[in-house]
Formats: structure tokens, sequence, C-alpha cells
């Protein structure tokens, strides 16, 4: 995928999938240490220890409807291509939290993209769902949080049209200038 | 900038829509947004229908996902449902067909048919 705006949509889609009530998303740059991080954790089913072996592996699903499940492989094997490092963690009846390492000067990185419409995607899929964004650049920090959202809009859902698109362009306009890793 | 004080506005905006409308729509479209659908395009997909929605102030259309139906190569694929209608699926859809779908379909209520499922089994 061209973003990893993309892989974190689709990491998010498993927690929608797995129950999850909360979900926490981090993007982490720190260009002294020339590493980006990416964690999602989510308060979901979890998973079973004979399962969270063998979930990076393609031809493993929970699905039905097909018998290959390619997204935690290809956030695997995006954190290793650039040198850095995939950890995932999963307690039954918990949650999971999956955790990506790369090295910032590598080559194979792919740009953060949109993370405005990846959170917009998630609150259209999941208007229930607690979303936490946070995004830091070494000193710079932004926090995202839909709870926060929700106590203002009281009565008025989250996924109107109207609001939805106030999101996207609030979220936008505070990853500015930092898109392009 | 975007403000917080601007939500507030659109809340109350919202509130004031919400009590004059008398019938929803019951309009909804819902987006493949799997992993195959991810890699497919389906994010700009979803993001253009809300657009269009927005653009023509159409609030009353609920925007959702839905998961794999099994025909990965197809994707994206967006369903729209109407009260009253059968279900239509459309396939291999792009930005701009999506926003011919809101016109087309969930404005004027004619679906386009050459883009649909049934064309591509």
């Amino acid at each position: 995928m061209k973003e990893l705006a993309l892989y974190i949509l689709d990491l998010s889609q498993n927690s929608i999938r797995a129950g999850a009530k909360n979900i926490y998303i981090e993007i982490n740059i720190d260009t002294s240490k020339d590493m980006l991080k990416v964690s999602i954790e989510d308060d979901g089913c979890g998973m079973s220890k004979e399962l969270l072996k063998k979930v990076t592996d393609p031809f493993i699903t929970t699905r039905k409807e097909r018998k290959v499940g390619l997204g935690i492989p290809l956030f695997k094997e995006l954190a290793q291509l650039c040198e850095g490092n995939f950890e995932i963690f999963s307690v039954e009846g918990k949650g999971t939290k999956i955790i990506g390492t790369f090295k910032l000067s590598s080559i194979d990185l792919v740009p953060i993209g949109d993370m405005a419409s990846t959170i917009v995607s998630l609150i259209l899929s999941a208007p229930d769902l607690d979303i936490v964004y946070k995004y830091s650049k070494d000193n710079y920090e932004f926090l995202f949080d839909t709870k926060e959202l929700k106590k203002i809009l009281k009565e008025v859902n989250i996924n109107d049209i109207k609001v939805l698109s106030w999101i996207k362009e609030y979220v936008k306009e505070n990853m500015k200038g930092d898109t392009e890793v | 900038m975007k403000s917080i004080e601007e939500l507030e506005r659109i809340r109350k905006e919202t509130l004031e829509k919400i009590n004059l409308r008398k019938d929803r729509s019951g309009i909804r479209i819902a987006v493949g947004m799997a992993t195959c659908g991810i890699a497919a395009g389906a994010r700009p997909v979803m993001m253009a229908i809300l657009d269009e929605l927005s653009k023509r102030n159409v609030t009353d259309v609920i925007v959702t996902e839905t998961g794999c139906i099994g025909m990965c190569k197809l994707e994206p694929i967006v369903d729209v449902y109407v009260p009253g209608q059968e279900k239509v699926t459309y396939v291999k859809v792009d930005e701009k067909k999506a926003r011919q779908i809101v016109a087309e379909h969930v404005i004027n209520g004619h679906p386009i048919r050459e883009w649909t499922i049934e064309n591509y089994e």
C-alpha cells in the first residue's frame, strides 16, 4: 500500500471486527533517532495464543469469504523492509496491540499519507468506536480524541456528514507540513 | 484554522436541520473496507461519496462500510440500499464513478446499470 495511513486503516478494521470500543493510534517520529513508530492498540476480543502465533502468516484469516489474510503480514513486511521491527501483543478478552518501527530514512518507507481520511473512514465504519489519535514529531504534538468531540456534539451524531467534513479539515490542518516524511 | 468553536456552530446548524427534517431518506451507502478494498482504493471512494453528499447538502444518507464479499478483484465495491428497492452493487468504483453514483442513483433515483456487478460476474 502507498501510505502508512492505509495500513493503519486496514489494521484498525481488524480492531472494529474484534468488537473494540476504544482504539488508540499513535504515530511518533523522532528525527534524531531516524525512527518512525506506529502503534495501534484496542480493547477488542483479543486472540488466543495459538492464533497469535500464526497471525503473521498470510494463509491465516478468520474470514470465511477468502483463504488469505494480508493485513498484518503486509505491515510486518514493510517494517522489516525499512530496517525496523514488528511486534504484536494480544490477550484473549482484553485486546491487541501492534507496534511497527521504521527507519525514517529508509527508501522503502512510504509516506504517512492522508491520516485525516483514514480517521474519517474509521468513524464512518464504526461511529460508536472511540478513537484517540496521537501524532508527534520531535517537539510537535497533535492529539485527537472522538470522546472530546462527542462531548461538544451532544445529541448530534459524529457521523453526520457536515461534522465529518469538519473533522477531515481539522485533522488535515493539524498534520500540515508533516505529511511528507 | 478549524476551531472547536466552529464545531459548536456546526452542531447548532445540524440540530436545526434535524428538527426540520420530517422523514429520513433511509438510503444507505456501504463501501467495502477490508484489506482488498483498501488496497484497491476504497478510502478515496468513500471520501468522494462523502464530499459529493456534503457539497449537495444531502445529510440524510448514511455512509458506512462493509467487509469482503470474496470478490476482491472487483474492489472497490459500493452497495447502495434504497428502502423498498433491491440492493445495487457497484464494482471497480473510482472517485469519478462514486460521485456519479451519488448524483444519478442516490439523488436522482436512477441506478447506473452498466457499472453493477451483474456485468462482471
